[in-house]
């Protein structure tokens, strides 16, 4: 996917002038935040289930090439064949070449933000396969030809309205505008391509190590019949997604639809292992398997490798306030809010998206909901740490910190430059413009100080 | 003393010297001290963060406990000093010792001070914004409640969504103003569905922040207070 984040402070601004997007983002809290709290207080130990599963997560990392061999045995051993990807590209090229192996004209999708990654939609497009996204907001998407917002609601900022109007363009059908109408209208429109695609492909929620199996947690169906229907199923994902047996998973299983919408379970959970059997009555004649590396493995060993815990819950972005200001497109990439404001700089470029890791209040909210507890915000100050030390920063934010770090260091100097700003300041009381301040005072009076700082005044309440 | 306070509020800095003598603490504020050096720390600028976390060391040296009247700055030192130390042999013990007796204010004064009589008075209603760091790096959140609570004539409301961040962030307010503005427009909402009198937190950042925000928004009522400045009232 191109990536825009260059762009994020315009996108920001235009995001906080949408009203329809403001519309639409103000039904998190009640869609995604408070659902969460509810589902969590179902267990009896978020605490220490989270603790579990960061530990599985960390144990799958401190070992992940045990346990990709571990998977590429047993995927084997079922049936399917797996592919090792390097980058996006080589995922393109090895999923085009499945396609053209296997005769495949048409390709029905479920949702996979790993090949958001590689944008493969538009590579097998231009090699000629028509390729049809079967999740309704991704779906949607295509149809609109826009990226997803958020990588658990992809169209979340989109309302019904425009929606019934895309249908009716896009579908030549009369304008629907009940909700389950419309629901109905995109299941008869999708149907029969499941029925007569040749190749379906899926991301993969967990690989686990111990049965070569790809688990996938869905709520529509259409991941499930997009896996079983076609006579090829190929399964993308990260190479980190791996996670040593079923009882882990089963452990995961009890977070991620919690973090992710609040629901104790999704809909469908499918543990695919291998191709059709002797004797089964669905499930492809060809499975394979893509893993795919594109800057994960870099990660490994390094401060940034509790990031590779993610479970793609989508927990973070949720309850980010700024992510809640302006959604998801300002970020630019595949991946929107914290866990994004970390990903992409380190897979898509740190010189591409030097705002995002900025962009943070440092609040923690992310970190206090995080089902594998990844210390986002100490991963956004790692970043901003390497983005000062690569000169990525504006000369005078790196003129203003090394003036300041100079006069911190001298208590005098400081002492003084607090006694002069407070005074100016004051002086400065009541305008609506200040030069340094613009970003403030577009928003917001400058508080006025009371006049002498809190060193002059203890001095005289104290002298030595 | 943070930084904030001595160039806008010295009153909060003064406020929190009252409560520390009323519970009975002989209090020194060390003239030479400076920053704590959490702009640069969260700048990533590590080295001066470094630099400064020494010099705080030292100055509060023979301190048997370090109070702040801020839970980002408390934070700073009890959470992040450690974490900046944490590969440096020498200065590591050092630094942990001044972490393991720095704490924020409120949680200073429920843990170790027995007050009973604050000698702050405040007849209406409050409500409560819970600052960032000192909620999820300290676990503020009970503390203040329990000792506004011991103010006959206050009376707390609590806001909706008291803990979502009012979008000060430090120099993220100036460098996304914008955004920050917005967060700080959803605070000012959630404030005024309390109809409270003031709105009261611990950390000046957040104070300005939204002070700036509910005049700009023509609100020229509603008071913005440091809880140390409601708990240790007016001076004699």
């Amino acid at each position: 996917m191109q990536i825009t984040s260059a762009e994020f402070k315009r996108k920001a601004s235009a995001a906080l002038r949408d009203t329809q997007l403001q519309h639409a983002l103000g039904r998190m809290q009640s869609h995604f935040v408070d659902k969460r709290a509810a589902a969590m207080r179902e267990l009896p130990d978020v605490e220490a289930l989270r603790d579990a599963a960061t530990a599985i997560r960390a144990r799958a990392l401190r070992d992940l090439d045990q346990y990709l061999s571990q998977f590429e045995r047993a995927a084997t051993a079922a049936g399917a064949e797996v592919h090792w990807a390097e980058t996006a590209e080589d995922a393109n090229r090895i999923i085009t070449e499945i396609a053209r192996a296997q005769s495949v004209r048409k390709i029905v999708k479920s949702k996979s933000m790993v090949t958001e990654e590689c944008a493969l939609n538009e590579h097998l497009e231009r090699e000629g396969f028509e390729v049809v996204e079967t999740d309704l907001g991704e779906y949607i998407l295509q149809l609109a030809h826009e990226p997803p917002s958020h990588i658990v609601a992809p169209v979340m900022h989109k309302n019904k309205a425009e929606i019934a109007t895309l249908f009716e363009e896009k579908h030549r059908r009369p304008r629907l505008d009940d909700i389950a109408a419309l629901v109905g209208e995109a299941r008869e429109i999708l149907r029969p391509h499941f029925l007569t695609a040749d190749m379906g492909i899926s991301g993969a929620n967990f690989l686990i190590a111990e049965t070569g199996s790809v688990m996938l947690f869905t709520n529509e169906g259409n991941g499930r019949l997009a896996t079983t229907l076609p006579r090829v199923h190929v399964a993308i994902a990260g190479i980190e997604k791996v996670v040593p047996t079923l009882d882990d998973a089963a452990v995961l299983a009890r977070l991620l639809p919690r973090s992710a919408t609040g629901q104790s379970i999704t809909n469908y959970v499918s543990v695919l292992t291998g191709t059709r059997r002797d004797g089964d009555l669905d499930g492809p004649q060809h499975m394979h398997i893509v893993l795919l590396d594109n800057g994960r493995s870099r990660l490994l060993g390094t401060s940034m490798e509790p990031m590779l815990r993610c479970i793609r819950c989508g927990a973070c972005m949720n309850h980010c306030p700024v992510y809640q200001n302006i959604g998801g497109h300002a970020y630019g990439w595949v991946y929107p809010g914290p866990m994004g404001a970390v990903l992409t700089p380190l897979y898509a470029g740190i010189e591409k998206s030097v705002d995002l890791p900025n962009a943070s209040t440092f609040c923690g909210a992310c970190v206090a909901v995080c089902p594998v507890k990844i210390p986002l915000t100490d991963l956004m100050r790692e970043l901003r740490s390497r983005q000062l030390a690569q000169g990525l920063r504006s000369s005078a934010e790196r003129w203003g910190l090394r003036a300041w770090s100079w006069a911190a260091q001298r208590p005098n100097v400081y002492a003084w430059i607090a006694r002069a700003a407070a005074r100016l300041l004051r002086r400065l009381s009541g305008r609506r413009w200040l030069p340094g301040l613009s970003n403030w005072t577009g928003g917001r009076d400058v508080p006025t100080p009371e006049g002498r700082t809190f060193r002059e005044l203890y001095r005289d309440r104290h002298p030595k | 003393m943070t930084c904030l306070v001595d160039l806008m509020r010295p009153r909060i800095g003064f406020a929190a010297l009252r409560l520390l003598e009323t519970a009975g603490c002989r209090v020194v504020v060390p003239d030479a001290q400076t920053c704590c050096g959490q702009p640069g720390y969260n700048a990533g600028e590590f080295d001066s963060a470094r630099a400064l976390a020494l010099k705080l060391a030292d100055e509060f040296a023979d301190c048997e406990y370090v109070v702040v009247p801020s839970g980002s700055c408390a934070g700073m030192i009890r959470v992040h000093y450690p974490t900046l130390f944490a590969h440096d042999a020498i200065h590591r013990e050092r630094v942990a010792q001044l972490a393991a007796r720095t704490y924020e204010l409120t949680d200073f004064l429920v843990r170790f001070a027995n007050v009973t009589a604050l000698p702050g008075r405040f007849e209406g209603t409050l409500t409560y914004h819970d600052a960032c760091s000192g909620l999820r790096e300290l676990g503020i959140q009970r503390q203040p409640r329990a000792l506004l609570a011991k103010l006959p004539g206050a009376k707390l409301v609590e806001m909706p969504d008291a803990t979502t961040c009012c979008g000060f962030g430090g120099t993220f307010s100036n460098k996304y103003g914008e955004i920050s503005s917005a967060m700080a427009g959803r605070k000012c909402a959630a404030i005024g569905q309390t109809g409270a009198d003031a709105v009261v937190a611990g950390d000046l950042g957040c104070l300005l922040n939204i002070e700036g925000r509910l005049r700009r928004l023509g609100d020229d009522n509603t008071k913005v207070l440091h809880v140390a400045e409601v708990l240790a009232g007016e001076p004699e």
